[in-house]
């Protein structure tokens, strides 16, 4: 019974839902305080995200009339539980996560596929024409970074084999053990981290959601309660890929137990952050045409170089 | 020759920099000396020939009698362009432009002043 | 595929001043555009011949605010050739150099929108922030940061001293710095001239044919520019080059306007190292004797025209202000045509619209017949009620509100 309610509170407080969103709000704050520095202006202040969201809570929320109301009002919900639900796999203080199985390392990859599902859904149901152009935009580009995603955390999971146990734990503790492989890996990191990009839809790759261009894309008609879940599950999918990203391709775990662990993890997915958000402060838009020609072009076979190049290791090395 | 991402060790430099914003209400900018704020009305100069109303693009400023060739000066802040036009058509240079530029207010009313 | 029709406007994030692009897509690629402007008629032709000469000024000069010069020095040639003022040589140099100081600040703006417009807001963040050493300076020569109010009927207003030649030399030198940083930038930066290449085409004979003025001309291989071809002010007194580009596309038009930065550098230098000694305004009369005039003037977008007609009174007869963006509009549905959704909000920002100048009352002759149609207040009221009613299924008398 006992055991019950720790899992419940670690699932709820720590390392779970509450932990999650203070910290996907800090994340946030981290990114745009960065995003500005880089600009050579002031940024945020720290409570600023926290602040918007609360605001957005208190705002109407206004449907359109030919929206339809049921899937309107749900849709964030599913975005909000995917992206929660993706991260009880994944190792937070230590190379365990709360839930570790065989194979959970697939199971996050489509999890983290859903939100943008949703994102699509919501704006084909909004009955916009801004929103439904969105959201076509975003299943094309899910189309081009979804594969060399995939692919990219596929490759250290092949190299890691049946030690890894295809499990997200697993494949930190491989790493954790061996830590010169690491360097293997690069290239997938690489690609990985160009990838995720796309899927957090941010600058080079933000085309479904082009200000300038098509107003807000998906999330045109959303406001109030539900454009605050949207946005604070786009936080929390930042926080879940940042850390995905940090338990498969940089693998140091100093023994030192839980606390230092747990600071450890915090430098890495802040890390991450930093070099997405100068990816953002260098960039222009790209087209649509021409981000799926990158993808499929340049992408895919580094990814696909990597994957072979992890086979062909995994023969020699032998274990 | 084109390389993706060629502003990335420049944007890396912008860290060590200081922000470039005026962080306004904390420290005041100082306009230029010839900035044209909010006008001054010298009352010992005035002639009441009202050049000043004649040439005003949009009607901002009255010159009213209240004694023997003693005059004063209305501005409404609102209507005012801060051209300065009426500073240079004064031919006894009654009128000046200081630099005071934080002239907002919540009542209508008050935009109406005695300078 | 049937057509999506996508309204670009009148409010809309991509531009800066309500206009109504009204775009009919296959896909993402635009099939047909429909232009309707006319959202900042303000009525300033009119309001001018209700206003003495000496009032007029500051009303033309609210036309715009980004080239407020432009449209008062360019009336003020009108109404002093009328007059047969003559302007002496120093209030001559003075208007040239606060309008080439305005031609930097207007062709850095553009370049921050243009970055703000493809996504990449640190352009956007970086040129402005260079934008303020000039904004900073004009405030020190003319007394404010946009609208300067220096011209009057006969000269110029303000003198500028020793020191401030010497900042202005030294912010100069600044400037001409981070230009150097931004053509690098826009000859180097990958994703930058994936989206500014190809993208917009105007060829030469289209531009020539459409009527383009200005930088979105000169991209095109036009080498037109009234600085050379009709020199007013100083300008016949200081040797530069009229920039023009072949790519005739969005790339060439920025690599025009990031090359006429250089070149207004080096004019403000010879200007300030020329500038002559003695009075800088001439006594104008109050009331312009009869006559009209036409002036023309190089504005940052192009060939600004001004028509004035005096009759002896103090107000003038008839104000005419053609700017340029309404000559570089013609090209707009050619360059938008075939192209991606997605390149339709640069290529308007590339012709760096300015609808505030352009938005004037214009007669439409329907053809042959030489019909004209005159609304009146009412008319023009209950008019706008049924097309709305029609084309957008809004009935306004439902609307409470405005009852």
């Amino acid at each position: 019974m006992s055991e019950v309610l720790v899992d419940l509170l670690k699932i709820l407080v720590f390392p779970g839902f509450i932990f999650l969103s203070l910290y996907s709000l800090f994340v946030e704050y981290a990114d745009r305080k960065l995003y500005a520095r880089f600009q050579n202006r002031v940024g945020p202040p720290w409570f600023q995200p926290f602040a918007d969201f609360v605001k957005l809570l208190g705002k109407e929320t206004i449907i359109p009339h030919e929206a339809d109301v049921k899937m309107f009002r749900a849709i964030p919900l599913f975005s909000l539980a995917a992206v929660c639900t993706a991260f009880l796999y994944i190792p937070v203080w230590g190379v365990k996560s709360l839930f570790p199985f065989n194979g959970d390392a697939i199971v996050v990859l489509y999890l983290l596929t859903i939100p943008t599902l949703t994102f699509f859904l919501a704006g084909w149901h909004s009955s916009s024409l801004f929103a439904c152009l969105g959201s076509v935009r975003t299943l094309t580009q899910l189309f081009a970074y979804e594969v060399p995603l995939f692919m990219a955390v596929l490759a250290p999971t092949l190299l890691a084999g049946n030690t890894g146990n295809w499990s997200v734990s697993g494949i930190s503790a491989f790493y954790g053990s061996h830590p010169l492989l690491l360097l293997v890996n690069i290239p997938a990191f690489i690609v990985a981290l160009v990838a995720i990009q796309g899927k957090l839809e941010r600058v080079p790759f933000d085309i479904p959601e082009a200000e300038t261009e098509i107003v807000a894309g998906a999330f045109t008609e959303y406001s109030g309660k539900l454009l605050a879940m949207f946005r604070m599950s786009i936080d929390i999918e930042m926080v879940v890929v940042a850390s995905l990203l940090a338990a498969v391709f940089l693998p140091f775990y100093p023994a030192g137990g839980p606390v230092l662990g747990f600071v450890i993890y915090i430098v890495k997915t802040l890390a991450i952050v930093f070099l997405l958000s100068a990816v953002r402060a260098t960039m222009a838009r790209l087209r649509l045409e021409q981000m799926v020609a990158f993808c499929w072009r340049i992408l895919t076979p580094i990814a696909i170089f990597q994957i072979v190049l992890n086979l062909i290791l995994k023969e020699v090395i032998k274990i | 020759m084109k390389k993706p991402g060629s502003l990335f060790p420049f944007v890396m430099g912008m860290l060590t920099k200081k922000p470039a914003t005026n962080m306004y209400p904390f420290i005041k900018t100082v306009m230029p000396d010839r900035f044209r704020g909010k006008l001054k009305f010298e009352q010992i100069k005035c002639i009441g020939c009202k050049m000043c109303e004649k040439d005003c693009p949009s009607n901002a400023i009255e010159i009213v009698n209240v004694g023997e060739k003693v005059f004063d000066a209305y501005v409404y802040l609102d209507r005012c362009i801060y051209c300065g036009q009426c500073v240079d058509s004064c031919p006894r240079k009654a009128l000046e432009n200081t630099k005071d530029y934080e002239l907002a207010n919540f009542d209508h009313e008050h935009l109406k002043v005695k300078i | 595929m049937s057509r999506v029709v996508v309204p670009i406007g009148p409010q809309h994030p991509a531009l800066k001043e309500p206009a109504s692009f009204t775009l009919y897509l296959e896909g993402e690629r635009v099939a047909a555009t429909n232009v309707a402007l006319g959202y900042n008629h303000r009525g300033i032709e009119k309001a001018c011949e209700e206003r003495p000469y000496i009032q007029d000024i500051y009303l033309i000069e609210r036309v715009c605010g980004i080239c407020s010069h432009s449209h008062s020095t360019a009336f003020i040639q009108a109404v002093e050739e009328i007059a047969a003022l003559e302007v002496p040589r120093r209030g001559a140099y003075i208007r040239s150099i606060i309008g080439e100081l305005e031609r930097i600040h207007s062709h850095l703006l553009w370049l921050g929108v243009a970055g703000h417009e493809l996504g990449f807001d640190t352009l956007f963040m970086y040129s402005w922030r260079d934008r303020e050493v000039v904004m900073d300076l004009l405030a020190m020569i003319t007394g404010n940061r946009v609208n300067y109010g220096i011209n009057t009927i006969g000269g110029v207003r303000r003198d500028i001293s020793k020191e401030q030649s010497e900042q202005i030399l030294k912010a100069v030198d600044i400037l001409e710095e981070r230009t150097k940083f931004y053509i690098k930038l826009a000859t180097e930066e990958t994703t930058l001239i994936g989206r500014l290449a190809g993208v917009g085409s105007l060829s030469r004979e289209m531009a020539v044919k459409f009527g383009a003025t200005g930088p979105t001309a000169r991209a095109a291989g036009v080498k037109r520019d009234v600085r050379k071809d009709d020199p007013y002010a100083a300008y016949s007194e200081v040797s530069f080059n009229v920039i023009t580009d072949d790519h005739a596309d969005v790339l060439g038009r920025t690599i025009v306007r990031v090359m006429e930065l250089m070149e207004s550098v080096k004019i403000i230098r010879q200007l300030i190292k020329q500038l002559p000694d003695g009075p800088i305004s001439v006594r104008a009369p109050r009331k312009i004797p009869a006559g009209e005039a036409i002036s023309r003037y190089e504005a940052p977008r192009g060939e600004d025209l001004h028509y004035v007609r005096a009759n002896g009174s103090e107000k003038p007869e008839r104000v005419k202000v053609r700017a340029p963006t309404l000559a570089n509009l013609t090209a707009i549905t050619h360059m938008i045509d075939g192209g991606y959704l997605a390149d339709v909000p640069i290529v308007i920002a590339a012709i760096d619209p300015c609808f505030s100048c352009t938005d004037r009352m214009i007669s439409l002759r329907e053809g042959d017949r030489g019909t004209e149609t005159l609304m009146d207040w009412e008319g023009l009221r209950n008019y706008s009620l049924e097309w709305y009613k029609k084309n957008r299924g809004i009935d306004m008398n439902k609307i409470h509100a405005l009852r």
